[in-house]
């Protein structure tokens, strides 16, 4: 083994960070799950009557369909009667300032700011200090506090849980949930819509601009649960948001369920950007434990010229099962997918996007980095589809594979299904592998090796990077650097 | 003190002896020519001295400032003040030259002890070391080496010595692949360089190179060793002669 390959080896097989536990009293759903759980989860959370008989319909419909097989991972048997389906802190805050100090201090450890930041006329914010970001925090199956919304609400954005959006907003939820992903679009989608806790749900009505990004942090905290949050988001004509979501989990030896279903919708001319960061539990170095995560996201690009931009940076979870994905409804409509996984030790990953052109002169961008290292194995798997409707589309895919060591694998399943003479599809695709010539060259100008590797990687992945926001570009590019310690091989 | 000391060097890569015990004593503020035919193991020297894995010292030591480096690690011996311009230099994508030259110059400071360099200073640093070169700046936002012509590369690498201000300069074949006007540039950015306080170790296969840098000392290379050493006058003889004439003297 050369010299680079120890470091990198030494450089993925560091720890995790978030991996501590809270000690807060919550209560929970018996394990297992029938219709009175459904029942149970839905009294929680005082829902009506029609929202019940939703998740109620969406359940029957689970009863009927089966695990999807056709990914490229091991999944281990999941017991779908061991898990709790609620889980949540006893306390029940009233308001921002009422929340359990033990939450505040648990977003802290996170890096999550749960304070409204008092906004002072005249008083210029000192250079290098982050903007205000509004945040959603969720923790296990509930929402515990929801920033900046009195001053969103100003401007007529709606930014709060799942739950009160039920509540508060039901005729938006009724217009809109599951029209993007159907109650019955797969088994994991299924299972989500009937047993959802929280999510975020953000509405931007006609003309807005977001002021502020919008952020969801998801915690898992509770032992013998799964989470299941479910998000939308509505950008109303010519309405544009940027909303980031993070993710972490605590280190135990059981692997956890995450099954979570975001919607977006965006109408004539709006736009939808949605990053996330996702860093749950990945297991240890001998694949025990670790998040199994199943998630649906798509977006519905509804109207002409909308636009929806996933950027996703995924370096945790046991099992990544994920497929971001837009539907280009409207003509002109603009899909974009950059994701960067990162898999190592033992963990899989099988994601990638679909891209559906349906509206004229649609275009769609995919640029998915796979960074590989341990015994990981991960999969590329995206689809485009030009329907016979979609004339002038327009796609670009690029898929390129760093392999870190000789025990990973990468993998590239690329999918296309082209139905009109007209459209214009581009695929690339690359393997490529940490040199020592490139660890030299770097070492031999005064660089660390550890150092050497993360520069390599975070330039291989820098056609993502420079899509999300600009904290949250810093934000991953460190993530990748705690990753990818100890994991130069 | 020396500022480089060869002593009995011997290497080997994959088991084959390419080093075959050389002896070489180089001063501050001079300039050595290390001239031989291909695969007379001019490279692996330099390697051998940058730290290159791929080589195992079997015998021997290689002293800086009176120091033997041969157990330090590559980026160890760098911060040392040892550079080596390479003869091939690596793409790295992604990672602008700018960048990556600061994280070198951070590295180097940290070891020193000296804060992180101030970006506008730094940057003033670089706009002025690019000029020794005449190297376009489009240069320095590109990704390191990545789609450079020949001749670009092997500027970019006297850029990154004239930015890294090393003790001991090791150019391996810099002058290889390069036209008559980049020879000029390349070697008006080494002549500029040359102080009191550096040394150069030139490696090269032709004697064009040391018109525009003359050496204090020439050293003939052939299978492992040196077989002979000399002032500048050497490199003009070896230029009429070749070295057939030595290469059968190293046989024997």
């Amino acid at each position: 083994m050369s010299a680079s390959n120890e470091t990198i080896e030494r450089l993925t097989r560091r720890g995790y960070e978030y991996g501590f536990v809270t000690d807060i009293e919550q209560e929970y759903a018996p394990a297992g799950l029938n219709e009175d759980i459904v029942r149970f989860i839905s009294a929680k959370k005082e829902e009506p009557e029609w929202m019940l008989e939703w998740r109620l319909e969406a359940y029957r419909g689970w009863l009927e369909m089966s695990h999807p097989n056709w990914q490229k991972v091991r999944v281990p048997p999941i017991d779908f009667q061991a898990i709790s389906y609620y889980a949540a802190p006893k306390k029940r805050p009233g308001s921002l300032d009422e929340v359990d100090p033990k939450l505040l201090e648990t977003y802290e450890k996170l890096g999550i700011p749960m304070h409204e930041r008092e906004a002072l006329a005249g008083v210029e914010r000192p250079a290098g200090e982050r903007p205000d970001v509004a945040v959603d925090a969720v923790f296990d199956s509930v929402s515990v506090g929801t920033t900046y919304q009195g001053k969103l609400m100003e401007q007529g954005i709606i930014f709060c849980s799942m739950s009160e959006a039920v509540r508060d907003h039901p005729e938006l939820v009724k217009k809109y949930l599951g029209t993007v992903v159907p109650r019955k679009d797969n088994f994991f989608a299924a299972l989500n819509s009937a047993v959802f806790s929280d999510g975020s749900f953000v509405y931007i009505p006609k003309g807005v601009k977001c002021p502020m990004e919008l952020s969801t942090y998801f915690r898992i905290n509770a032992g013998h649960t799964g989470q299941f949050e479910r998000t939308l988001i509505i950008a109303e004509e010519g309405a544009s948001v940027s909303y980031l979501e993070g993710c972490t989990a605590p280190m135990r030896d059981e692997n956890q369920l995450h099954a979570a279903v975001v919607e977006l919708v965006a109408l004539d001319d709006a736009e939808i950007k949605y990053s996330t960061v996702q860093n749950w539990y990945p297991g240890d170095e001998n694949g025990v434990g670790g998040i199994l995560n199943f998630v649906t996201k798509r977006g519905l690009c509804a109207g002409k010229r909308s636009k929806i931009s996933w950027t996703q940076v995924e370096t945790g979870s046991a099992i990544t099962w994920k497929y971001p994905s837009c539907v280009l409804k409207g003509d002109d409509s603009v899909g974009e997918f950059y994701s960067v996984a990162v898999t190592r030790n033992r963990q899989q990953a099988d994601t990638g996007t679909k891209m559906i052109h349906m509206g004229k002169n649609t275009k769609s961008t995919i640029v998915a980095k796979g960074i590989s290292a341990g015994e990981a194995d991960q999969t590329y798997r995206g689809l485009v589809r030009v329907n016979p409707t979609a004339s002038g589309a327009r796609n670009y895919s690029q898929c390129d594979s760093m392999l870190i060591g000789d025990k990973c694998g990468a993998h590239t399943f690329p999918y296309i299904d082209i139905q009109h003479p007209s459209a214009q599809v581009e695929h690339e695709a690359t393997t490529s592998k940490i040199s020592d010539e490139q660890m030299f060259y770097c070492t031999q100008r005064g660089i660390g090796a550890e150092e050497a590797v993360s520069l390599i990687v975070n330039g291989f992945c820098k056609d993502v990077f420079r899509t999300l926001p600009m904290e949250f570009a810093v934000e991953a590019q460190k993530l990748l650097e705690v990753t990818l310690e100890d994991s130069v091989g | 003190m020396a500022l480089l000391e060869i002593r009995n060097l011997h290497a080997a890569v994959e088991g084959e002896e390419i080093l075959r015990g050389i002896d070489l004593t180089l001063d501050t503020g001079e300039v050595h020519a290390i001239m031989g035919p291909n695969g007379s193991g001019k490279s692996t020297l330099a390697k051998v001295i940058a730290g290159d894995a791929g080589y195992e010292v079997t015998q021997g030591e290689v002293l800086v400032d009176g120091v033997d480096i041969l157990e330090l690690e590559p980026e160890e011996r760098a911060r040392a003040g040892v550079f080596m311009g390479f003869q091939y230099p690596v793409e790295i994508p992604g990672v602008s030259n700018t960048y990556f030259l600061k994280a070198a110059a951070n590295a180097i400071r940290k070891h020193r002890g000296e804060p992180e360099v101030d970006a506008m200073q730094f940057l003033k640093h670089v706009r002025e070391r690019m000029e020794l070169v005449q190297m376009d700046e489009s240069l320095l936002k590109r990704p390191v080496n990545e789609g450079f012509s020949g001749g670009e590369k092997k500027r970019n690498e006297i850029f990154h010595m004239a930015v890294l201000e090393p003790r001991l300069a090791i150019l391996d074949e810099t002058d290889s692949g390069l036209d008559i006007d980049a020879l000029r540039t390349v070697a008006h950015g080494v002549n500029s360089l040359r102080s009191d306080e550096r040394g150069f170790l030139l490696i090269t296969h032709y004697q064009r190179l040391l018109n525009y840098i003359v050496p204090d000392k020439v050293h003939v290379m052939v299978q492992g060793r040196i077989v002979k050493s000399g002032d500048k006058q050497l490199a003009v003889e070896l230029e009429e002669s070749g070295y057939a004439l030595f290469e059968e003297g190293a046989a024997a």
